[in-house]
């Protein structure tokens, strides 16, 4: 090959100097090679210092400094091409990642919490209902129960082995036949008319609050994390792609011109395609990157944060739903002290629940961003002004002692506050479809903006370091 | 950037905890100072931990519950008078007085006596998830409440029912938040400081409850390593817990499972989770009735009444109460033979002399 024959070389030293070393001669179309012997080794010499000592030597002669040119024009398109490619990948992959992983999954957690609180509302209503269970509420409960398994194996099969995530999903996975397995005790002994069914409902309620959604929160949130990481990771800017693109732009500008002073020609070709296919990858990935930003900024602003209120608006109504149940099935059982006066404990959560909601739904309205978002908020609103209206009713009936009543007006037929609920429910349903399908429009639309980039950017820096070479060797060629 | 905390108001509330507490780690004290805030917490605590000792040792004697109202003086007395807490009440009247005339006085929807009494005690006061209206309670404690409400306001329904735990029924009382308390109360000395109780309607004892199948014979050595289930603020728990200081119950009997109320000791027992309940006989018998495999081991160890509880200071409406009694123990059609023959005959037996309370002895005087 082209290697100078080195007569007695430093041992172990022929191979190629380490990467710190500057480039080193590429394999240009001729033979010629810087001539003298070296001097005798008399010290040892490190490859680099060797390395330099070519260099320099060879710069002394116009065609070794055009090797050394061209090297580096080379050097730096391919070295701009593949950081291109590699930073691109992580962010097109990280942007795969929102749309295909942790935004779904994310909304996987926030259903598996909201079909373990609502199974949990339909078990107290059929509770409160009596032994004869209405097929409405154990069709609900039993679907509930079908979502929540089905999307903690979907959740499963997207956590990482050993992660905290896959540690709740077993927990979730063990605790919900035992939760199962209570309630279906509870409805038998209802049918037989035994009060320990309601004993097995408090069990199961019990453990429903304390530890299954306790646990379904935390995966909400540790995949709520990772969405917002994945965010994190899809939309900085490329910096180092960037620099390194300006850089090899700035260098063969001046290899041009350099060129032009000496020969008074204006073009290389070689060059000029170099030049070319460099400024069209930085700018495709600088417009590519721009374009996936926006589409990705868009999606978290109006479907990610819309989404989070309307999930956490649907969680207070349902809450506050559970709670409104429970207070007729505790029966003033348990009381709560908030400054001098006594209230009832289940009473006042709903309250709470109640302001949760009204604050989540005011929100949700400020972000929606189309009619089609925002009328479905206002329809959940006006239902949760009537629910308030109809509960203060039934808890009315409840404080004049008419318990059946108070009933009646929750879980009865008509007119009754489980139609407010369900309303708000369905209504917040429908605003979550609408946010989730912009959601996947503008995430999409990012994602695909950064189709092709690493593999393109990669091809054409493959390219433009063939022309610069190409164009350094017609130069060269002129000094044979 | 896109990465901005998200909401405020989530339901998700502990997320937001931790990011908002994570970065601020600046105002740690440095230097001396930190080390004099460290000797100040240590200082802190210790005396935290004394007090919390203190009221520690406080509460584990039965006075804990006991209301300011009652002087030293006036509890020292009861003690020494209290050897049968039973026959601690006021002699019967039908006169009115002020308790009575604020109950009559409720206008309109809430012209009711408002009564705390259980849900969950079968046969006793329990809902019958089939029987048609669903929010009905009934049994015989509900049969009482019923008898007191016609006496006293002269319709047997105007009564608002509320569903006390077993550790809620002395508090319930005191706060006013019920006029009185029927729900197989045991009349004992320590409450009697706190409440003022009738004239006993029933007589009972604790008995031990264990599967079939159990090794447990009864309240015996049989329960040495057993894990037994009572309800918390029960008489059930302060009788075992007497007795395991005494010896009588052998000391590695664990009686740590306490619960709301004590039909979820019979959830707790089918489950596996403890190898007895005890409870009052009258109770356990109702557990036995709705579970065929389990039964009542032993005869009862103690002898109880259940009165009906009342504020301290409701003289007139204990002695009316005492007075509703005599009736109700009298009569033949709707009074205490006829409901013990509808409710308790099938889980306690056909003969009731069991379940009689003795002849009233009114020895309070004030």
């Amino acid at each position: 090959m082209t290697h100078t024959p080195h007569s007695p070389a430093p041992p172990g030293h022929a191979a190629p100097a380490p990467p710190a070393a500057p480039p080193r001669h590429r394999p240009a179309p001729t033979a010629a090679s810087t001539p003298g012997a070296p001097p005798p080794p008399a010290v040892r010499r490190t490859a680099f210092a060797e390395g330099v000592d070519r260099l320099r030597r060879a710069a002394t002669t116009e065609p070794g400094r055009l090797r050394v040119i061209g090297a580096v024009l080379a050097a730096l398109v391919l070295a701009f091409g593949a950081v291109t490619a590699w930073q691109m990948t992580d962010r097109a992959a990280a942007a795969d990642d929102v749309l295909t992983g942790s935004q779904p999954l994310t909304s996987d957690a926030a259903d598996i919490y909201r079909s373990l609180a609502d199974a949990n509302t339909a078990a107290s209503s059929g509770f409160l209902a009596g032994g004869q269970e209405t097929a409405a509420s154990r069709d609900r409960y039993e679907k509930d129960i079908r979502t929540a398994a089905g999307k903690l194996v979907n959740a499963a099969a997207n956590s990482e082995p050993g992660s905290s995530s896959a540690e709740t999903i077993a927990e979730l996975n063990r605790l919900l036949p035992e939760y199962k397995g209570l309630v279906e005790r509870a409805r038998t002994y209802n049918r037989q008319g035994y009060p320990v069914g309601g004993a097995y409902l408090r069990y199961a309620n019990e453990k429903m609050q304390k530890e299954m959604l306790p646990a379904a929160e935390e995966l909400y949130t540790t995949e709520s994390r990772r969405l917002r990481s994945d965010y994190a990771d899809a939309t900085p800017y490329p910096w180092a792609a960037i620099a390194l693109g300006v850089l090899a732009l700035a260098a063969l500008g001046w290899a041009q011109r350099r060129t032009y002073l000496h020969t008074h020609r204006v073009f290389n070709h070689g060059l000029v395609a170099a030049t070319v296919t460099a400024a069209v990858v930085l700018l495709w990935l600088t417009a590519g990157h721009t374009l996936a930003r926006s589409g990705l900024h868009d999606s978290y602003d109006h479907g990610v944060r819309s989404l989070d209120v309307l999930h956490d608006a649907r969680i207070a109504s349902l809450k506050a739903r559970g709670n409104e149940n429970l207070t007729l099935v505790a029966r003033g059982a348990e009381t709560t002290k908030v400054g001098e006066e006594t209230f009832d404990a289940y009473d006042h959560d709903f309250g709470r629940d109640m302001d949760t909601l009204a604050k989540g739904l005011a929100r949700a309205e400020r972000l929606a961003d189309d009619d089609r978002g925002t009328k479905p908020v206002s329809s959940a609103v006006s239902d949760m002004t009537e629910w308030k209206k109809r509960h203060a009713a039934a808890r009315e009936q409840d404080e004049n002692g008419n318990y059946q009543q108070a009933l009646d007006m929750v879980i009865g037929a008509e007119g009754a506050t489980g139609e407010c609920f369900d309303s708000v429910d369905r209504n917040l349903a429908a605003a979550l479809a609408h946010e989730e399908t912009e959601f996947r429009q503008a995430a999409g639309d990012g994602r695909d903006a950064l189709t092709g980039l690493p593999l393109g950017a990669a091809a054409c820096a493959v390219l433009g370091a063939a022309g610069a070479v190409l164009g350094i060797g017609r130069r060269l060629s002129e000094y044979r | 950037m896109n990465t901005r905390v998200p909401d405020p108001q989530g339901a998700f509330g502990p997320e937001e905890a931790t990011r908002m507490t994570a970065p601020h780690p600046r105002t740690r004290p440095k230097g001396w100072g930190g080390v004099g805030a460290m000797a100040t917490a240590c200082v802190l605590a210790l005396v935290f931990a004394l007090v919390l000792t203190c009221t520690g040792s406080q509460g584990r004697s039965p006075a804990k519950t006991t209301g300011e109202s009652v002087s030293h003086a006036e509890r020292a007395q009861a003690d020494e008078e209290c050897t049968a807490p039973e026959k601690q009440t006021l002699a019967p009247s039908a006169a009115d007085g002020p308790t009575i005339a604020a109950i009559k006085s409720r206008r309109g929807e809430k012209r009711k006596l408002i009564v705390g009494v259980d849900q969950n005690s079968y046969r006793w006061g329990y809902r019958d998830p089939n029987s048609g209206e669903s929010g009905r309670l009934e049994g015989f404690d509900i049969d009482l409440v019923h008898r007191i409400a016609e006496d006293i306001l002269g319709d047997r329904d105007a009564v608002q029912f509320k569903a006390i735990p077993t550790d809620q029924r002395i508090p319930a009382i005191q706060a006013g938040r019920v006029d009185m308390v029927v729900r197989t109360m045991t009349i004992n000395c320590a409450r009697i400081r706190d409440v003022a109780f009738s004239a006993p309607y029933f007589k009972t004892g604790q008995q031990v409850l264990a599967p079939k199948s159990s090794p447990v014979t009864g309240y015996d050595a049989s329960l040495a390593d057993r894990e037994i289930c009572t309800a918390a603020g029960s008489t059930a728990y302060s009788t075992l817990e007497a007795d395991r200081k005494t010896g009588r119950l052998p000391e590695s009997a664990d009686i740590g499972t306490t619960v709301p109320n004590q039909l979820d000791c019979l959830v707790r027992l089918q489950l596996g989770e403890v190898d007895a309940v005890v409870t009052d006989g009258a109770l356990a018998a109702s557990q036995a009735a709705q579970d065929p495999t389990v039964e009542l081991k032993g005869a009862a160890f103690t002898t109880e009444y259940y009165g009906v509880a009342m504020k301290k200071d409701a003289d007139d409406l204990v002695r009316r109460v005492n007075r509703i009694l005599v009736d109700f123990r009298g009569d033949t059609a709707g009074g205490w033979e006829s409901s013990y023959a509808s409710w308790l005959s099938a889980t306690l037996g056909r003969d009731s002399a069991a379940s009689k309370p003795p002849a009233p002895q009114y020895l309070r005087t004030s």
